[in-house]
């Protein structure tokens, strides 16, 4: 607790919170950078305020902190590491958290005796039992609102929505309780939920089955959101979340469980504020996150033979954005292209190119371009649903259009 | 020892006026019996007997905080019209009963968890009358600080979840509250308050399932107040016994006007729910404001109606008649008692309106929790 700088007292000023304090090691202090966005002021229970992400006031002595966004392979090189799929490593987080700490419980529809519909939970029941892996019946609003109500009483629920989509049954529950108890309470009560489950656009799974929640969700105040996109931060922020004081929304992505990668042996957390740098480069800024920092990662395949260097950040942190790392990235580049699966209305993108015009304005050589899923109900057809999401040729396209 | 119950009970008096009130109230422990005014009606389960245990300190107490909760929502009525409460202020009086009884017959462990009218559940479980007109008020010394609101009373220590908005959306967290209590094996129960309105919403049904289903101590109680707003409650429910509502979960319906039945009752579910899982108690109760300060309560109603309840069933005037007829006081005591409560509700909200106005400064702490 003591490496958090902390507030002197009630009557500090309001001041931009610095998550990760390698950072301040390794770069310069932010106050190079305009801090017209809202940041979170974390206010200490006995009403003191500190300036750290959750996951810092507690584990600070005991954590290696790998997840730095500066580092560029995220991954393990030599031979120390175990190689698994995304769920799997989903479930390592997850039953890691679980073996820590008595409060965590999983619920959700057949995460249990079913092992989980996408076997994150696999296993987990067995070892566990029935009181700490829950089989819920089908009633999303009903047993969100109990993992809310059993929260605020100190239990560390993870609530699984089999699909995010159906998570819309309990908007209600997520909305008014999960993100504004804390407040409306005067900070009496903490609501230290993950609410995780898969979305996206799948194989032709309908209209339904392949929502983008992210959009509808970022408005709700008190909420963190984060999404998930390799083995690697999948098994970080799933632990972080499960660490954290805060409502943490998980996104997972339907086509990612089964995405192989080596992850380290020794346990680590990834930072849930922070960016992740995938590729740097001088040429432009792409920012993306989940399904779609495939799809750069493909074009910028392309774009690299065809004598382009871009920078490809999957900004992880959808909800505060990392305006830190996607800023000294648009100072260099001067130019940002956001590549996003989420609808173009109203989505992540439209509320990231809102904050780099308002924050990063004179840096940019170019307007921001967003490239997003067409407004339409996912359709069945798979040419027709390949054409709504964005692919590899579109990004080719359109870096060679900013680049001009 | 009998002192310091009432002290603990009492939070909200100051002290020199509970030590002057001690006077007043006997230290007199020995069992008085009170027959209930109707006998129970029982669902899937035995009802509990009409005679309950209480006594002259019991009694004398229960007049104390009744008087003093429906002062306090009359002045809250007055601060309203004054414009010094904004927004929305639903008012408990009239149903204050279902308060006292809940109160005397569990303790700080078992949690409590209600909607909107929340002002004197939330005295009972120990809040100040500071706290109260504060929050009302939007000052800093309210209970959640000015950031809630009269919908959104909270206190941790008390076990008392709050006070929320959204009409149905506070029973699953009550069932979540009730998985925690048996989780951690905390021999104490969940009582989820809502309204006869309530009582049609979904999420109601889907966590009695859960909590029947995981054997959680939960206990539903229905404070039928025989309006949802302005809708009576048979043109909105086919069936308006909303003891039976929960088909395989016992339930048990209550004089809610009757502070030692709802007492009784309350003490019957919570040996129930230990041990078999959740029951829902109808509290037959009435209110006599509007929904709200909005509401003038007589567009859907009648006032020989109102008045008709304040005579017959009024739950401070059965109190004040028991009294009365065990010989525990004298009216004209009574009547002190009854100016000292107006005084000192007088002074809190003279104390209350001299604290300052939340700054916006804070509006953005307690925002998140590191």
């Amino acid at each position: 607790m003591s490496a958090i700088i902390r507030g002197a007292g009630a009557a500090t000023a309001l001041s931009t919170f610095n998550p990760v304090d390698s950072k301040k090691l390794a770069a310069p202090s932010r106050t190079n950078l305009p801090a017209r966005s809202k940041r979170y002021i974390v206010a200490g229970s006995d009403a003191s305020k500190s300036f750290g992400s959750g996951l810092r006031v507690r584990h600070s002595q005991k954590l290696i902190a790998n997840a730095v966004a500066t580092k560029a392979d995220t991954s393990v090189t030599t031979g120390t590491g175990h190689e698994l799929l995304l769920y799997e490593a989903l479930q390592e987080g997850l039953e890691e958290e679980m073996d820590r700490d008595p409060h965590v419980c999983v619920m959700g529809e057949d995460v249990g005796h079913y092992g989980g519909s996408y076997k994150v939970t696999k296993g987990l029941a067995d070892k566990f039992g029935d009181l700490r892996v829950l089989d819920t019946p089908i009633c999303e609003n009903a047993f969100t609102g109990m993992g809310i109500g059993a929260a605020m009483t100190g239990l560390r629920p993870v609530i699984e929505g089999m699909n995010m989509g159906f998570l819309l049954l309990a908007f209600n529950q997520i909305s008014n309780n999960c993100g504004m108890l804390h407040y409306t309470s005067g900070g009496q009560f903490t609501i230290p939920v993950v609410i995780r489950g898969p979305g996206g656009v799948g194989r032709q799974l309908g209209a339904e089955h392949s929502q983008r929640l992210e959009s509808y969700f970022q408005s709700i105040p008190g909420i963190q959101m984060v999404a998930c996109s390799t083995p690697y931060n999948a098994k970080g922020l799933m632990k972080a979340a499960i660490r954290s004081e805060n409502p943490v929304i998980l996104f997972e992505h339907v086509l990612l469980y089964n995405l192989k990668e080596k992850i380290p042996d020794e346990e680590y957390i990834c930072n849930l504020e922070e960016a992740e740098m995938v590729r740097p480069g001088e040429h432009i800024t792409i920012l993306t996150y989940s399904r779609m920092r495939y799809h750069v990662m493909q074009a910028a395949k392309t774009l690299v033979n065809k004598g382009y260097d871009p920078e490809v950040i999957d900004i992880r942190s959808l909800k505060p954005f990392d305006l830190y790392t996607i800023g000294n990235s648009v100072k260099k580049t001067h130019r940002v292209l956001i590549v996003e699966e989420c609808m173009r209305t109203g989505g992540i993108g439209a509320s990231l190119t809102a904050a780099i015009n308002e924050n990063f304005h004179d840096y940019l050589d170019a307007p921001v371009m967003c490239l997003s899923s067409q407004d339409v109900p996912t359709p069945y057809a798979g040419t027709l649903e390949e054409w709504t999401v964005v692919q590899p040729a579109q990004i080719v396209t359109a870096v060679e259009q900013l680049c001009q | 020892m009998a002192l310091l119950r009432l002290s603990s009970r009492c939070t909200g008096i100051s002290r020199p006026l509970s030590a002057a009130f001690s006077r007043f109230i006997s230290t007199d422990t020995t069992p008085i019996t009170i027959e209930t005014s109707l006998p129970f009606t029982a669902h899937l389960c035995d009802p509990p007997s009409r005679s309950v245990e209480s006594s002259s300190q019991e009694l004398l107490t229960f007049f104390r905080t009744m008087a003093l909760m429906r002062r306090m929502e009359i002045a809250a009525d007055s601060l309203y019209k004054a414009k010094l409460i904004r927004g929305f202020c639903h008012l408990y009086d009239g149903q204050e009963a279902v308060a006292i009884g809940m109160e005397a017959a569990i303790t700080k462990k078992d949690a409590i968890i209600t909607a909107y009218r929340d002002h004197c559940i939330f005295l009972g479980r120990g809040g100040s009358l500071h706290e109260v007109f504060s929050e009302l008020m939007g000052r800093e010394d309210g209970c959640s600080k000015g950031k809630g609101g009269s919908m959104h009373f909270y206190k941790k220590e008390s076990s008392f979840y709050g006070g929320h908005g959204i009409v149905g959306a506070q029973v699953p967290l009550g069932c979540g509250i009730a998985f925690a209590q048996k989780y951690t094996k905390d021999e104490a129960v969940t009582f989820a308050l809502y309204g006869d309105g309530a009582a049609n919403q979904g999420q109601l049904f889907e966590a009695l399932n859960i909590s029947a289903l995981w054997d959680l101590p939960a206990i539903l109680v229905c404070e039928n107040n025989h309006y949802g707003m302005g809708t009576a409650e048979w043109r909105a429910a086919k069936s308006p016994s909303y003891y039976k509502r929960g088909d395989y979960v016992p339930g048990l319906k209550v004089d809610g006007m009757d502070a030692f039945a709802v007492k009784q009752a309350c003490k019957f579910a919570k040996e129930h729910a230990l041990k078999n899982g959740p029951i829902i108690l109808e509290m037959d109760t009435y209110r006599y404001h509007g929904h709200s300060m909005s509401d003038p309560g007589s567009t859907y109603r009648t006032r020989d109606e109102i008045s008709g309840v304040r005579q017959e069933r009024d739950p401070i005037e059965r109190i004040k008649k028991l009294v009365l007829s065990h010989d525990l006081a004298t009216e004209k005591e009574l009547k002190d008692m009854e100016k000292e409560i107006r005084k000192e509700v007088d002074d809190a909200i003279a104390k209350a309106k001299v604290n300052i106005t939340v700054i916006l400064l804070l509006a953005y702490s307690t925002f998140t929790n590191g």
